[in-house]
């Protein structure tokens, strides 16, 4: 016998009173704030789930909410944003009464997927993309209040609203949560973003690197051969040298060299 | 130097750290809404030093670099926050057009991301070390140890961001000054080696993200041309 797709992924219905989910959503702003190398965000997802634990049969304090406390505090690693899924589908596990074991595995069996497709769709792909974006306006000659709009109204436009779907759908499906993972702006909005975000990269370049240096048309066209030449050189290179760290040589180099020259 | 003027500077040097320290727990603690990205933090360094507009130019070639370095998980970067902030206002404080300024400002913002990266290591150590002794605590399901952590943890990241920002600004800004009135250089072929570094990283960096998505390499192609169409219309 089938059964319907809606009825398989999704959890008997349940209500999360607003404020419990307002202050999982704040604290998922904090997720990272004990980062470390030991447990990584483990404290984190404790701190997210700890106001849903509340509603556990005794309370704060009550053995269910301390043994539910003490298995969400344990290793976790998973992108910031993604983990909101993996905190609303905790606090449901714990709220809906499954079996510890069982919830230990699913938290272990979230790590992995969370962190990767956290790290394409959001560090590779959406960061890059409204900075760029944000340069492109700077570029066209766009003043501070704009440029700063465009680049933190779209950013955080997407941020936000991914950790609150993720905080939603992960309470919604609670240990059924993987589908939600299949969702297509998950799966495909990585390559989408990565394209847009390529066509700024080919904009922005030009336009900011012009209205840096100022009027000029020869030094800008000269600068934009030398910068073709050394981005061929850096990706030949492939990653054996930090980009950041030869701009800091090259340019306390240049530094010692045009003070070096008044003496 | 009047009473007034060292209020101002004591009062500007409070805003400037208060900033770092902000920006500095934005990178990774709280709130993670890039406002720390140099594009950001730069700009409002600017506008709290009187020139927003240099906090914006500073800003955007410093973003270019930036592009390089993405908060990938547990990898090791450079802290842009703080070290925006100081760039920023340290381009800011000097005069319109000066030759040399935007490449020491910039320069003493690499300096201090790095320094930052590593302080950003250290803090998530002493997090570890303050997690490891409180583990029974936390494996008997203690709230306050649970919360006590994480305030503890961006306490002492927004102190990190804080201190750097202040010794950044104290050690770099008279080195930025005295370079500034030893520049014999052009004004412009000063700006035009910064941008040009910084595109560079930035051209490399978008190879780095893009290339292994089919078909971005002709969108970034395609953008190259549409930027140089628009650049030879103006």
């Amino acid at each position: 016998m089938s059964v319907p797709l809606a009825a398989a992924v999704e959890a008997p219905e349940r209500e999360l009173p607003l404020r419990v989910r307002l202050s999982m959503y704040l604290r998922l702003l904090a997720i990272q704030g004990s980062w470390n190398y030991e447990i990584l965000l483990g404290n984190g997802v404790g701190f997210c789930v700890e106001p849903a634990l509340r509603l556990l049969p005794g309370g704060v304090g009550g053995p269910a909410y301390r043994a539910a406390l003490a298995r969400q505090c344990q290793y976790f690693n998973a992108h910031p944003y993604l983990a909101a899924v993996a905190v609303g589908a905790l606090a449901r596990a714990e709220l809906d009464g499954e079996p510890p074991a069982r919830i230990e595995r699913f938290r272990t069996a979230l790590c992995g997927p969370l962190g990767s497709v956290g790290d394409r769709l959001i560090w590779a792909g959406w960061l890059p993309f409204c900075s760029l974006l944000a340069l492109v306006v700077f570029g066209f000659g766009g003043n501070a209040p704009l440029v700063l709009l465009t680049f933190l109204g779209a950013y955080n436009a997407g941020h936000l609203a991914l950790r609150a779907w993720g905080l939603s759908v992960g309470w919604e499906r609670g240990i059924r949560v993987a589908q939600a993972l299949g969702n297509p702006v998950l799966r495909h909005g990585p390559d989408y973003i990565g394209r847009a975000a390529a066509l700024m990269a080919g904009i922005a370049l030009p336009l900011a690197l012009y209205r840096i240096i100022g009027e000029g048309r020869a030094l800008t066209g000269g600068v934009l051969v030398a910068v073709g030449a050394g981005a061929v050189l850096l990706a030949r290179l492939h990653g054996r040298v930090e980009g950041w760290r030869l701009a800091l040589g090259v340019l306390a180099a240049f530094v010692l060299y045009s003070v070096g020259l008044h003496g | 130097m009047s009473w007034l003027s060292l209020v101002g500077d004591l009062s500007d040097l409070f805003m400037l750290t208060l900033l770092g320290a902000v920006l500095g727990l934005d990178v990774v603690s709280f709130p993670q809404a890039q406002i720390s990205r140099p594009l950001a933090a730069a700009t409002i360094a600017g506008f709290l030093t009187g020139n927003v507009a240099g906090g914006l130019l500073v800003g955007a070639a410093l973003e270019l670099i930036a592009l390089e370095t993405l908060p990938f998980g547990a990898s090791r970067y450079p802290e842009w926050g703080s070290a925006a902030v100081v760039g920023g206002a340290l381009f800011a404080e000097q005069a319109e057009g000066a030759a040399g300024a935007l490449t020491t400002a910039v320069l003493a913002a690499l300096a201090t991301a790095w320094v930052g990266g590593w302080s950003m290591v250290e803090l998530r150590k002493l997090n570890a070390r303050w997690a490891r002794v409180r583990l029974d605590r936390l494996a008997r399901g203690s709230q306050r140890t649970v919360i006590g952590l994480q305030v503890a943890g961006m306490t002492a990241d927004l102190a990190r961001g804080g201190a750097l920002t202040l010794l950044a600004l104290l050690v770099m800004r008279p080195v930025v000054r005295a370079s500034v009135g030893l520049w014999a250089g052009d004004a412009r072929l000063a700006r035009a080696v910064v941008v040009g570094v910084a595109a560079t990283v930035a051209a490399g960096a978008a190879w780095k993200i893009f290339h292994a998505i089919p078909g971005a390499r002709w969108f970034f192609a395609g953008g190259i041309v549409a930027g140089l169409a628009l650049l030879a219309l103006r």
